[in-house]
């Protein structure tokens, strides 16, 4: 086919595309602050996920569950979508989310509703957070941040937290219209996460295993120098230890720009360690969840031995954008959802969240680890 | 873009020289104006390629007549056998693979092409690979490995291509796949960026023992033009964007990511296709060489051990942890 290779250079590099993850956190902090309260303590009563975060050092202790919080970290989700995430048509789809109903009603402490992107429902978020958040009208897979998929998929108190220590830096001095040094500390205050990843180990069902999550709303779940290393660390240890290997994919922004070669190169990184992870016999499940797109789906998320997605998410190389840009025509119904993928084959179930950690625990029993 | 803006008084200078020894070159007076004006195009040329910015060298490692897989195959190689398709769909002419010989050495050679005429170009989808070009690349190294041949991967793409059918097939798969597989295969495996590395469509074909660069290429993680238009709005941005990401060779071996940066004749590639295959042909050898003797096993540990070193963070205080 003829392509002009102006018109392909002039659009969106494959690595990086373009998805409609942004939105999808606006409502995803009061549901991340409320699941704190409910499901993130340890012994000392701290969340473990936000140990030394400098949301922590930015807030006083405990206030984590005010609304004062919640208002801080949406302003601060607010002005840095603006500045991060490029506008994209992408939005009025169905991955699309939450809208935020908390723009609208700024009365109603805390949103108490939501609105769903899949149905347009007005949905009761407690209702929504009984069933993991899904929506009680249409089944539509809302966003969960890291700590909640740990929370859902693992035994209560079983999670034990790896390289919790291990700190974003900026190699490049890279900045654009705002400098990456700053944007780290915004996203750390804004999100309580130290990097897009957590990994640790713990139990499904009294199972043990090495588990790893990427949180979409931490600069788009994208893979840096952090996410690369503690990925790594908990498949070389997952290798050791021979435990079952479970990384939950929410990474819209694939390899992270700001940190640029450092960040292709993780690709190869965990790449690697799973091939070292499987020639010892390893059984590793990956999850891919709303949206995993360009390097982190072209690297660890696309080499499980048994591949799950969840309902309806966005999984792919290229963003769509890009794709449209490139060739020019619509792209067609469903393209790079879990759908689209399992009917080419790149998938092994569409698992509803409901049932993930069950079917986690029959495919490791199957597999005898 | 068929001259680069920077390289105008150099091509001026060029041009002047061609003429004058055109209209009386054999006269002593012009011979000596000649011979200086030669002078000084060596100095310009050196001075201005010494102060090259990363957009500046993203255009050369664009440029039309710069070197690409194909012109390698007959200038460093004695002989190519091209190993076509991937047994599973389709024969991508965006990758070439197949048997060659480096001297005496028998090779597996892996090249991305771009192709230079718009038909040639349309063909091999500018340098972007689809899923089934990673798959033909993939069972040729394995089939390298069988038989003890190491394997040259030589990288220049804008990026694997991204379409519906790239989707279909598996382009997020394939590479992973390459990389995963790479990591462990059994025979050395030398890579260099001849022009374009673009993100995940070279690092498909760039895991290997020695990864180097040709001078003025360039290897990123995302294009400056895909790069601007997300964090700049546009891709009119993209100059400042390539100068952000720092993705040249000076930088790239800097940070310890590439093992060299092979030098180009002055002027760059495009200047001289015969010095600069000599040079790549000298870095491949001195290569292979040095991985020949390498038992599998410690081949294996140590490319597993340079991927392993790759990045950049901060250790807290477990008390801050
Ligand atoms: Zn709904």
């Amino acid at each position: 086919m003829g392509l002009p290779l102006r018109d392909f250079r002039d659009s969106i590099d494959p690595e990086m595309g373009l998805t409609p993850e942004g939105r999808t956190v606006s409502d995803g902090h009061g549901i991340r602050a409320t699941r704190l309260e409910r499901d993130g303590s340890t012994d000392s009563g701290r969340p473990c996920w936000v140990r030394g975060s400098s949301l922590e050092a930015a807030l006083a202790p405990g206030s984590l569950h005010g609304p004062t919080v919640s208002s801080t970290i949406l302003a601060g989700w607010q002005a840095s979508m603006s500045s991060t995430e490029p506008a994209t048509s992408e939005t009025a789809t169905p991955m699309t989310e939450e809208s935020s109903p908390r723009r609208k009603k700024r009365g109603v402490p805390e949103g108490l509703w939501l609105r769903c992107a899949g149905c347009q429902a007005a949905v009761f978020r407690r209702e929504a957070e009984k069933r993991l958040n899904v929506c009680p009208e249409c089944g539509y897979h809302f966003y969960v941040s890291g700590p909640q998929r740990i929370a859902q998929v693992l035994d209560e108190g079983t999670f034990e937290e790896w390289d919790a220590d291990l700190r974003p830096t900026d190699p490049l001095g890279f900045q654009d219209k705002r400098a990456y040094a700053d944007r780290i500390v915004a996203e750390q205050k804004r999100t309580g996460l130290s990097d897009a990843a957590l990994t640790g180990k713990g139990r499904v069902r009294a199972r043990p295993v090495a588990i790893g999550v990427t949180d979409s709303a931490f600069i788009m779940g994208s893979m840096g120098s952090v996410v690369g290393e503690r990925l790594t660390r908990l498949v070389e240890r997952a290798t050791e230890q021979r435990l079952p290997l479970i990384i939950i994919s929410a990474s819209g922004g694939g390899a992270r720009m700001h940190e640029g070669i450092f960040s292709l190169m993780q690709m190869a990184k965990v790449s690697a360690a799973l091939a070292r992870y499987d020639q010892a016999g390893g059984l590793f499940i990956s999850v891919l969840t709303n949206p995993t797109m360009g390097g982190v789906a072209a690297s660890f998320a696309s080499l499980g031995d048994v591949v799950f997605a969840e309902p309806k998410a966005l999984i792919g190389f290229a963003g769509p954008r890009t794709i449209k840009a490139t060739i020019r025509i619509e792209l067609p119904e469903g393209f790079q959802t879990s759908e689209f993928l399992l009917e080419h084959g790149y998938i092994d179930r569409i698992v509803p969240r409901d049932k993930l950690k069950s079917e986690i625990a029959r495919t490791i029993d199957y597999c005898g680890m | 873009m068929d001259n680069l803006k920077f390289e105008e008084p150099i091509l001026a200078l060029e041009q002047r020289i061609r003429s004058l020894s055109e209209s009386g070159g054999d006269r002593p007076e012009v011979k000596e104006e000649i011979r200086e004006l030669r002078k000084e195009l060596t100095e310009l040329t050196r001075k201005i390629y010494s102060e090259l910015n990363a957009w500046d060298v993203v255009q050369v490692a664009r440029h039309k007549d710069r070197p690409h897989t194909v012109d390698y195959l007959s200038l460093v190689f004695d002989e190519f056998v091209e190993l076509h398709g991937d047994k599973f769909f389709g024969d991508d002419r965006a990758i070439r693979t197949g048997f060659a010989k480096l001297d005496d050495i028998k090779v597996l050679v892996v090249g991305h092409q771009k192709g230079r005429t718009y038909q040639e170009r349309s063909e091999c989808y500018f340098g972007c690979a689809h899923p089934e070009g990673y798959r033909k690349a993939m069972s040729k190294m394995r089939l390298a490995a069988k038989y003890g041949l190491p394997v040259i991967c030589l990288i220049d793409t804008p990026g694997a291509y991204p379409g519906i059918g790239a989707e279909e097939r598996g382009q997020a798969q394939v590479i992973a796949e390459n990389m995963f597989e790479m990591s462990r295969l059994e025979t050395p495996i030398v890579c260099v960026v001849i022009g374009e590395g673009g993100s995940g469509g070279a690092l498909g074909i760039g895991v290997g023992d020695r990864v180097a660069m040709l001078e003025f290429s360039y290897y990123s993680v995302i294009s400056p033009e895909g790069c601007a238009g997300i964090l700049w709005k546009s891709a009119e941005h993209a100059s400042k964007a390539a100068n952000a990401l720092r993705f040249t060779s000076k930088d790239l071996e800097k940070f310890g990511i590439v093992d060299a940066a092979i030098p180009e004749p002055l002027g760059g590639a495009h200047r001289d296709h015969h010095q600069t295959a000599s040079r790549l042909k000298a870095y491949l050898l001195k290569s292979l060489r040095e991985l020949a003797g390498v038992p599998t096993e410690q081949l294996l540990a140590e490319r597993y051990e340079k991927f392993r070193r790759m990045g950049q963070f901060l250790t807290v205080e477990p008390a801050e942890a």
